[in-house]
């Protein structure tokens, strides 16, 4: 089925539940919806030095939309640390401290300690990228979700290191390519598997932990709320796709970050004390060629010619299907408004018929 | 000033005992230094700890190399002929074992007194360590400073049954050694 | 009133009495006394403190970092490797100027793996731009420990105060801890003027591009140069309340009149004081410098200390392998443009732990006739330990 036929199938049966036209796509500030019309926290203002269709850009003001104002954040090194606070500006509208790569986390703790100290309510976060979260600064990391101290630890994941230049990190996919896992005669991109970082944290029983992703805005919204919440550790990893190294056009952003969902490579769950308690659905699966095809980073494994392109499409697409199948992704219910986009109600409980 | 070494196990309380004889010393109204020189050794290796007392403040930082006396705690040391390298002529050894006092001045050629400290340690603390009363046994027969300066380091240290013990202890040992019988120097 | 009390005790009885409100440490020999008897007081109620014990020394330092970020007056404590581990933070720390006291019960720095005391870890983050002080004895560590809280809070510099491990860590003495009513109306509460605030958010640790770099660097050098009267000026409203001085940058005592001098740091100070009160007699007496602000380098003191001086004996109790002493070149560099300058006999003694016994006072001052005395020498090494061709 084509896109144009799968959209029209849906909205077949959308209407069909909910008995009316869905509202026409928003063109333009004047024809805002009123909700969306009202003042929100910005915590982190607009004017910063982030690239074009920067992912992790639009995923911090996301988080800090439904984050402030009562918090303060440590922010690891990286992209977001740079394109933020270009002494004498800033962009946080909140406290804010840069300390180190690997540290933020450990900072973070040591801010949550101060608040206890003082007995004050102050939520803490902690930022950072992939490096600073999945490598360097993962030991802090697990210090503090072992510590239990009640911060929210956001890691803004896109799968390498983009502030100094596009080099491979633990998060960076099987066989894509960076400047220090370039393909080449002898490589075919990263030889390694993205390090799966949720299941680690997952395992310090902390009472929150989830994946979201910056094209599905108010299910990262949700898990940001219901993290403020938690009395505890809580750490959502974002998947936010970088332009410049992912190597796709600047207004595809939000698309590829969508299809990275919708192909299984990067599920979306959410994780409470170690037991998987809610997933997105994906109600069409497509095949992880319509993802990878949209980046440059992919593009050796779209050469036909090359037999070793197939075998690493394969695979990724076996990556995928291992997460759709491990996480009951599949959006298969009889409940139409069961699918993608859409939070499966199933908190505290085994979500029905997956897993 | 008065330099002491204490010789013993890891595991019988030797850096406690020079902590006990320096504050034993302080309760006196002396001043004191009490330091091990610690090593990476564990349970059951040689041990060295170092106490001085003077009536003024200490300075000297540096380990005791010539000693007044020797407080050994455990007899198997003794077979290090060495151990009683740079004790002052004049001065003495108290060494917790089951041997004569008169066998060992033989042997190293100093003043000895010889406690069974462990014995008595098990009877009263249940527990063979022997620090207690190797240093009430060494205040006994030096006079140096009262019992009752031991008991007041004790009571700093412990509480409960254990104190109880070792101030039973502390009154058992320095009824084994005839008082102040080391209170004039030995002729060197 | 006095008690007697092991080193690490009494350190953490001082660091108890200045409240802090948070503390982070990572265990390592030999700091581990001070934060065991720090968790003591917590767990028994007689400290009301957030203890964070980490998983490494990295987040110890990270985590008072953050703690007085947020505007609470936070406590650490390391050694040695510890040190080292600490210092990417401990020169962002510095960089931050944040309000910190961190103890550094100095140890060797591996390898060879030695547990005992030197100099060598505090400075290898002598250039980090934390204010360092050196305490010859466990009261004065005691002393100092609680002047760091106060001269860290007026200066925004983080404030290490440096004892010699085991020497003094682990010693037995008689300490004056002051009451905690004397400390509450002496050091006054933090008020950090750059805290992370939600109600006046501000942004610390930001990028600063070299159009501003130079300038950072500039001030943070600036107030390490007026930190050098608030270390004198504290240690004198010290001895207001208690009657005691820790010397204030540096102190001279023995002889005023002799030629030769004696320049040492930390628990040195006292072997070499009694071992000229015994020596004096047969090999002369001298000027005994004991240098407490080694960080920053009180140069105008030590000048006036050196007037009239025909030789100073340097002691280093570390060694930057290939120039010798850091602390004799810093002081013959002091020293180089003052007329008729002492000559500077540097020595390294005490590494890993030697033992530095009284005689060495008589052994150094040997030297200062010794035409073949060189300028810099591992003193107490014995060259009969090595092949010849390491010698």
């Amino acid at each position: 089925m084509s896109t144009e036929g799968q959209d029209a199938a849906r909205l077949a049966e959308l209407r069909q539940k909910f008995g009316r036209e869905p509202l026409p796509p928003r063109e333009g500030e004047a024809e805002q919806s009123p909700r969306d019309a009202q003042p929100r926290f910005r915590g982190l203002e607009s004017g910063h030095r982030a690239c074009q269709g920067c992912g992790e850009a639009l995923a911090a003001r996301l988080v800090m939309e439904c984050a402030g104002p009562d918090v303060m954040i440590a922010n690891a090194t990286g992209c977001l640390e740079v394109f933020t606070t270009a002494w004498p500006q800033s962009a946080w509208r909140v406290p804010w401290v840069h300390s180190l790569f690997e540290n933020a986390a450990a900072v973070a703790s040591g801010m949550e300690a101060a608040m206890k100290a003082k007995g004050r309510n102050t939520k803490v976060l902690a930022f950072g990228g992939d490096g600073g979260t999945y490598d360097i600064g993962f030991q802090a990391l697990s210090g503090m979700l072992e510590r239990y101290h009640n911060v929210l630890y956001v890691c803004f994941d896109n799968e390498a290191y983009m502030n100094t230049g596009i080099q491979r990190s633990s998060s960076t996919p099987h066989a894509a390519t960076t400047t220090t896992s370039p393909a080449g005669k002898e490589r075919m991109g990263k030889r390694h598997l993205k390090k799966d970082l949720l299941s680690i944290i997952a395992a310090h029983h902390i009472p929150f932990a989830a994946s979201a992703s910056v094209a599905y805005a108010a299910d990262l919204q949700r898990k940001v709320r219901y993290a403020m919440g938690v009395d505890g550790p809580t750490f959502l990893v974002v998947h936010s796709p970088c332009p410049l190294g992912w190597r796709h056009a600047s207004a595809m952003t939000i698309e590829v970050a969508r299809r990275a969902v919708e192909c299984g490579l990067f599920p979306l769950v959410e994780i409470e004390r170690g037991a998987v308690t809610n997933v997105m659905p994906i109600r069409d699966v497509r095949p992880v060629t319509d993802y990878l095809s949209l980046q440059g980073r992919f593009a050796h494994l779209m050469k036909d010619a090359d037999s070793r392109a197939a075998e690493e499409r394969a695979h990724l697409q076996a990556l995928a299907d291992y997460n759709i199948e491990v996480f009951g992704l599949r959006g298969d219910s009889p409940d139409a408004a069961d699918t993608t986009g859409t939070a499966v109600v199933g908190r505290s409980g085994r979500p029905a018929g997956r897993i | 000033m008065i330099e002491y070494r204490i010789h013993g196990r890891g595991g019988q309380g030797s850096v406690a005992a020079a902590y006990l004889l320096a504050a034993a010393a302080f309760h006196a109204g002396q001043m004191c230094q009490a330091f091990p020189a610690f090593g990476a050794e564990r349970r059951g290796a040689p041990v060295t700890a170092f106490v001085r007392t003077d009536e003024h403040p200490i300075r000297l930082r540096s380990q005791v190399r010539e000693p007044h006396f020797l407080i050994v705690q455990d007899g198997t040391l003794l077979q290090d002929a060495g151990i009683t390298s740079g004790l002052r002529p004049g001065g003495g050894m108290i060494v917790n074992t089951t041997r004569t006092s008169e066998d060992i001045s033989e042997r190293f050629g100093h003043r000895a007194l010889t406690v069974r400290a462990t014995e008595f340690a098990v009877e009263e603390i249940g527990r063979p360590i022997p620090n207690t009363a190797l240093l009430a046994a060494f205040l006994s027969a030096t006079g140096l400073f009262p019992i009752d300066s031991l008991a007041a380091a004790l009571r700093e240290r412990f509480s409960g049954e254990v104190l109880e013990g070792n101030l039973r202890l502390v009154e058992r040992a320095a009824g084994t050694v005839e008082r102040e019988t080391w209170k004039e120097p030995a002729d060197a | 009133m006095l008690e007697a009390l092991e080193g690490s005790q009494a350190i953490a009885r001082a660091v108890a009495l200045c409240r802090p409100d948070v503390v982070a440490a990572y265990p390592i020999t030999p700091q581990t006394h001070i934060v065991e008897a720090l968790s003591r007081l917590v767990a028994q109620g007689d400290m009301k403190t957030e203890f964070v014990s980490v998983e490494s020394e990295f987040s110890a330092a990270s985590v008072v970092l953050g703690a007085a970020a947020a505007g609470t007056r936070a406590y650490t404590a390391t050694a040695s490797q510890g040190v080292l581990l600490m210092a990417e933070v401990l020169f962002n720390i510095a960089g931050l100027r944040v309000p910190l006291v961190m103890t550094v019960a100095n140890r060797a720095v591996s390898a060879p793996l030695s547990i005992w005391n030197d100099h060598s870890d505090s400075m290898a983050v002598r250039d980090s731009g934390w204010i360092q002080l050196h305490c010859a004895d466990n009261q004065e560590a005691v002393d100092t420990t609680i002047q760091a809280f106060r001269i860290t809070q007026e200066t925004e510099l983080p404030v290490m105060v440096c004892m010699d491990g085991f020497v003094l860590t682990h010693t037995f003495e008689p300490i004056d801890l002051p009451t905690q009513d004397a400390i509450d109306g002496w050091l006054p509460p933090l008020e950090f003027s750059r805290k992370l605030d939600p109600g006046d958010p501000k942004s610390l640790g930001t990028l600063v591009s070299p159009d501003f770099f130079a300038e950072v660097r500039h001030s943070h050098h600036a107030a390490m140069t007026k930190a050098l009267s608030v270390i004198g000026e504290v240690d004198e409203a010290w001895s207001a309340l208690t009657g005691r001085s820790c010397g204030g940058l540096l102190e001279v005592s023995g002889d005023p009149a002799a030629r030769i001098g004696i320049l040492a740091m930390g628990s040195t100070c006292g072997t070499i004081q009694t071992g000229m009160e015994h020596a004096a007699g047969e090999v002369g007496s001298a000027r005994l410098i004991k240098l407490r602000a080694f960080r920053p380098f009180p140069a105008d003191a030590l000048r006036a200390a050196c007037e009239g001086l025909d030789h100073l004996i340097v002691i280093d109790r570390a060694i930057s392998p290939g120039l010798g002493g850091v602390v004799g070149t810093e002081v013959a560099a002091t020293l180089a443009d003052v007329p008729g300058a002492p000559r500077i006999h540097n020595h390294a003694l005490g590494l890993g732990g030697r033992d530095i016994p009284e005689t060495i006072y008589a052994d150094l001052m040997a030297t200062v006739t010794d035409p073949d005395s060189p300028a810099f020498s591992v003193f107490d090494a014995d060259m009969e330990k090595l092949d010849p061709e390491d010698r």
